[in-house]
């Protein structure tokens, strides 16, 4: 892990300080801390439930929280939605990948990966487009630009999803089970390409149930349980050697089958 | 009584010049009166979904009152009513289509309500997850959506709006069945002439029901 040792005195891109959520009653996130570093790969897992993707989505504020605060990339997102510009800036900063894809179904493949660049960013059509047709050959799609994400599988959608996150060209990327909604063949392809943005150095925080992905490309490894974030470690010292009873039992039910 | 009644096919068609200079009326009060109604909609059908209370109460409140009274009360209202409140009279013309722009606005509000309403939390999640404004997301990815949604109910309150325009005749403005009934006034062929009446209705209204399946289709590409 050569890349740790950059790690140790760069300056975290993502700050949580104690952040707590609730959902009414529910105590959703309890006291998270956790910095992540440029270019780190921090993949977080747990049961469903356990908070591990209102953790994320709190990171580029689709989610609020309650007390505690949230620093991405030098600008702070406040508790209770109070944010304010910060809140934009972040979000033109991050981009995120979503379990159901999310892509803009009126619009075709090129204007999906076109739309915020040019809106956003103020690119020129010719720019954006340029740009759009680079990514999606990167992930194996540009042949599809002029389709409908209707007329698309699930596989090639998704990696639509990841090729639109990336033309706003963002620090960090944030996964919310990228492959969840996805057949099992198609599966691949997303990892793939997502291997090759880690190889390239994105930092990304990743929420997913593949755990052979999490031990082939994390830097790190968070468990998440009830809103608490239990362990983390490097990917085969949290897999092969969980410190903590309730990791153990995680990993002993999702890796047995 | 004489159970051997001639339809009279000659009185029908004689009476169909007459009954069309009721049509310009009939489609001014129907499209003038939707083309407003549509901009009422689109404003009240937004501030009833404000998370602002101050700015969804006084929407709840006009869609409640303008879809909860008649449509003949409220023409009534404007023209006979108003005129005393404003010290003038009202163009009969002007009530009709003052009369449908309410009327219909408030059913379009809970259309418009219902279509954004019905566009996946994704949608709006994943633009504004790329940087996008709240503006900026509902212009260019919630709306276009939930238009093309609307579509159909839209179409749905644009033949009712135009069978309300009938009503109208009670004003005086000269519309189809104003024209009907002035001409039956000397001729006396009810039956005929009022299944001409029905007729043109039915012409005015598949016309939009035609021009509506085909902007679906249209609207429905690459859906």
């Amino acid at each position: 892990m050569s890349r740790d040792d950059t790690h140790a005195d760069a300056v975290p891109i993502v700050r949580l300080d104690r952040v707590n959520k609730h959902f009414g009653q529910l105590h959703v996130l309890k006291d998270i801390v956790i910095e992540i570093q440029p270019g780190e790969v921090v993949v977080v897992i747990g049961a469903s439930g356990s908070g591990k993707s209102t953790l994320i989505r709190c990171i580029n504020g689709l989610e609020e929280f309650q007390a505690g605060h949230i620093e991405v990339d030098g600008n702070e997102l406040l508790p209770d939605g109070k944010s304010g510009r910060a809140l934009q800036r972040i979000r033109t900063e991050v981009g995120m990948v979503f379990q159901q894809f999310n892509l803009f179904p009126h619009l075709s493949v090129l204007d999906n990966v076109t739309l915020a660049p040019m809106k956003v960013r103020g690119w020129s059509r010719a720019d954006a487009t340029e740009t759009a047709y680079r990514l999606l050959e990167r992930v194996g799609i540009a042949d599809q630009a002029d389709k409908y994400p209707s007329q698309l599988s699930g596989g090639q959608q998704q990696r639509v999803a990841l090729a639109r996150a990336l033309a706003m060209e963002p620090r960090l990327m944030l996964f919310d089970e990228p492959t969840s909604a996805l057949d099992p063949e198609m599966i691949g392809e997303v990892l793939d390409a997502m291997r090759e943005l880690a190889r390239e150095g994105m930092t990304m925080v990743i929420v997913t149930h593949e755990m052979g992905f999490a031990r082939e490309v994390a830097d790190r490894v968070v468990f998440i349980d009830r809103g608490e974030i239990v362990e983390q470690a490097a990917p085969d010292t949290l897999f092969d050697s969980p410190q903590h009873e309730r990791t153990q039992s995680f990993l002993s039910r999702v890796l047995k089958h | 009584m004489d159970v051997t009644f001639q339809f009279d096919w000659e009185a029908a068609f004689a009476s169909i010049p007459f009954l069309l200079k009721g049509i310009p009326y009939t489609l001014l009060i129907s499209f003038g009166g939707l083309a407003i109604g549509f901009l009422i909609g689109i404003l009240f059908g937004l501030l009833r979904i404000s998370p602002l209370v101050w700015l969804r109460v006084p929407a709840i409140a006009y869609i409640e009152i303008f879809r909860g009274t008649p449509v003949l009360v409220q023409v009534l209202f404007i023209f006979y009513g108003l005129p005393q409140l404003l010290g003038g009279p009202i163009n009969a013309l002007v009530a009709g289509i003052a009369a449908i722009a309410v009327n219909s606005g408030a059913y379009i509000s809970e259309i418009v309500r219902g279509g954004v309403q019905s566009i996946e939390r994704g949608q709006r999640e994943a633009s504004l997850s790329l940087g996008l404004s709240r503006v900026q997301s509902f212009r260019y990815i919630i709306w276009p959506q939930a238009f093309r949604r609307m579509i159909p109910p839209l179409g749905n309150q644009g033949i009712i709006s135009i069978k309300d325009t009938s009503l109208f005749s009670v004003i005086g403005v000269g519309e189809l069945v104003r024209q009907g009934q002035v001409y039956i006034a000397t001729t006396f062929n009810a039956l005929e002439v009022y299944l001409m009446v029905a007729l043109l209705y039915l012409a005015i209204t598949l016309s939009l029901s035609f021009a509506l399946r085909l902007l679906e289709r249209k609207g429905l590409v690459g859906q």
